[in-house]
């Protein structure tokens, strides 16, 4: 648990990281935090963001050729914040690659995803992938709850490695409203416009 | 009497002051409660809250010494520079002299001073921080609105880390007869500018009629500048007993640090509302953030200095 205190500290000195709940509360309800991805710091950001009582109940989802190489990386991403991995290569999709997700929110852990699958240099996100809306529908009573980075883009642009620091806010607004027989496209294009709503 | 002794007859003025302040915030606040409270009152309490901090570290800073008093400096420096920028716009091309700003030329500036090494103290940022950072922004090869970016840059750099860092440089002063005890002329300079700010806001919100500067800054009012400042000037030649100077030479520096640091709120409150901003940010409560608690330093602390160093040393 000390590395989650360390890691939040270090992170609160360099981009605050300051919570902005505007269209929802903190609560232990089965949520699906979901938010634009701009930066490496985006994950712990906003898992910083959350009180300490929803971190231990809450799982960030990241790739695991990215996170757990060897070495202290993989160690801080198991260990620091409790991540959710997947496996994005195609040698490793024997199963299904989302079957964690759903494995981990049958047994009441939050999750954070980053729908746009990579990051992105800009504002505003790209196009959401189709990840998001299986899982929304097959966990119809997880909310899902839009959450707009900002200012990450600049302290930690795509290829540096050192974070300057810079004021950033972790906006969380309302649960998406579901909608019956939504195609997936009109639910992608919707819950990014979600997100852009906070920006 | 000793600097120890002087150190605590100047607090316990302090806190008496605060006292009072949290006294009269709580009569107010239990006054408008009856009518549904008021913002003003609110933020009045907050501020007076926020002092109560920034006093108790200042005190425990002054125990701890001169190298606490650098790193404390620099801390706020860095909390500055970085509610500046982040209200600065700035593109990827500029992370490399960002980097360079936060990591490398604002410690080393905070250094020389631990070092007491003046001669590049005084010359270090203006001359090779000035020069480096276009030499570091060219490295990303995007020169779209490349002088503009750069200046702000450097702007923020001089702003937030150089005229900042003067304040902790007091302590770099060989006034003859002052002998170590510097870190009481740091805490006069605070003490007049903060006073200076904190009378302003009282008298305008009192007497409050003519704005000096409607459009970029609107609480500035001439009644608040002048019972504000000659307030404040009183209170700083009333001080002298913890200066070099004598009453009348200490009325002569108060009136420098307040007029300094008038002109000093005035100018970033523009360059504030240019950035589209009311508040730098929201890191102390009440006040705004680190650079709305500092504006006035930036520009009272570099002044000061150097009107001591002129008129006061050999």
């Amino acid at each position: 648990m000390w590395l989650s205190y360390l890691l939040t500290f270090i992170l609160r000195v360099l981009v605050g990281a300051h919570p902005r709940w505007i269209g929802s509360k903190p609560t232990t309800a089965l949520r699906i935090y979901y938010a634009n991805h701009t930066s490496h710091m985006d994950t712990l950001a906003l898992w910083c963001a959350l009180p300490g009582e929803l971190r231990a109940k809450t799982r960030p989802v990241a790739a695991r050729d990215y996170w757990s190489g060897a070495g202290i990386k993989s160690y801080v991403a198991t260990r620091g914040f409790n991540v959710l991995f997947i496996d994005r290569s195609p040698d490793n999709r024997d199963r299904d690659p989302l079957a964690p997700l759903g494995e981990a929110l049958e047994r009441g852990e939050s999750l954070i995803i980053f729908p746009e699958g990579t990051r992105r240099a800009q504002a505003l996100p790209s196009p959401f992938k189709s990840g998001i809306f299986h899982l929304a529908a097959k966990f119809p009573n997880a909310e899902l709850i839009p959450v707009y980075l900002d200012n990450l883009y600049r302290s930690m642009p795509k290829g540096t490695y050192l974070p300057v620091p810079l004021t950033c806010s972790v906006r969380f607004g309302a649960p998406l409203p579901r909608v019956a027989d939504e195609t997936k496209d009109a639910f992608l294009e919707r819950a990014r416009q979600a997100v852009v709503d906070l920006a | 009497m000793s600097m120890q002794q002087k150190f605590y007859w100047l607090f316990g003025g302090i806190l008496g002051l605060l006292t009072l302040a949290s006294l009269i915030g709580w009569i107010m606040h239990r006054q408008v409660h009856r009518r549904g409270g008021s913002p003003t009152v609110d933020n009045l309490n907050a501020r007076v809250r926020a002092w109560w901090v920034m006093v108790a570290i200042i005190a425990v800073n002054f125990f701890l010494g001169k190298n606490a008093t650098v790193v404390l400096f620099a801390i706020a420096s860095a909390f500055a520079l970085r509610e500046f920028v982040t209200l600065t716009p700035t593109r990827p091309g500029d992370h490399l002299p960002l980097v360079v700003c936060f990591y490398v030329l604002l410690p080393v500036q905070y250094w020389l001073i631990a070092d007491g090494w003046y001669n590049l103290f005084a010359i270090f940022l203006p001359v090779y921080g000035f020069l480096l950072l276009p030499v570091l922004a060219t490295a990303s090869g995007d020169t779209e609105d490349f002088l503009s970016r750069v200046t702000k840059l450097q702007w923020g750099l001089m702003i937030t880390v150089y005229c900042i860092s003067y304040a902790p440089a007091l302590l770099l002063l060989q006034v003859p007869g002052y002998a170590g005890q510097n870190l009481l002329l740091m805490i006069y300079l605070l003490t007049v500018v903060q006073l200076s700010d904190v009378l302003q806001y009282v008298f305008g919100k009192l007497f409050g009629k003519h704005k000096i500067a409607p459009l970029v800054s609107p609480s500035k009012t001439v009644e608040g500048f002048v019972g504000g400042g000659l307030s404040a000037v009183g209170i700083g030649a009333a001080l002298w007993w913890i200066t070099p100077f004598t009453p009348l030479q200490a009325a002569g520096m108060s009136a420098v640090i307040v007029v300094a640091g008038f002109l000093g709120g005035l100018a970033l409150s523009a360059v504030k509302r240019s950035l589209g901003a009311k508040d730098w940010g929201s890191m102390i409560e009440g006040h705004g953030g680190m650079l709305d608690r500092l504006d006035s330093v930036s520009f009272a602390a570099p002044v000061f200095f150097h009107f001591t160093a002129y008129f006061f040393m050999p």
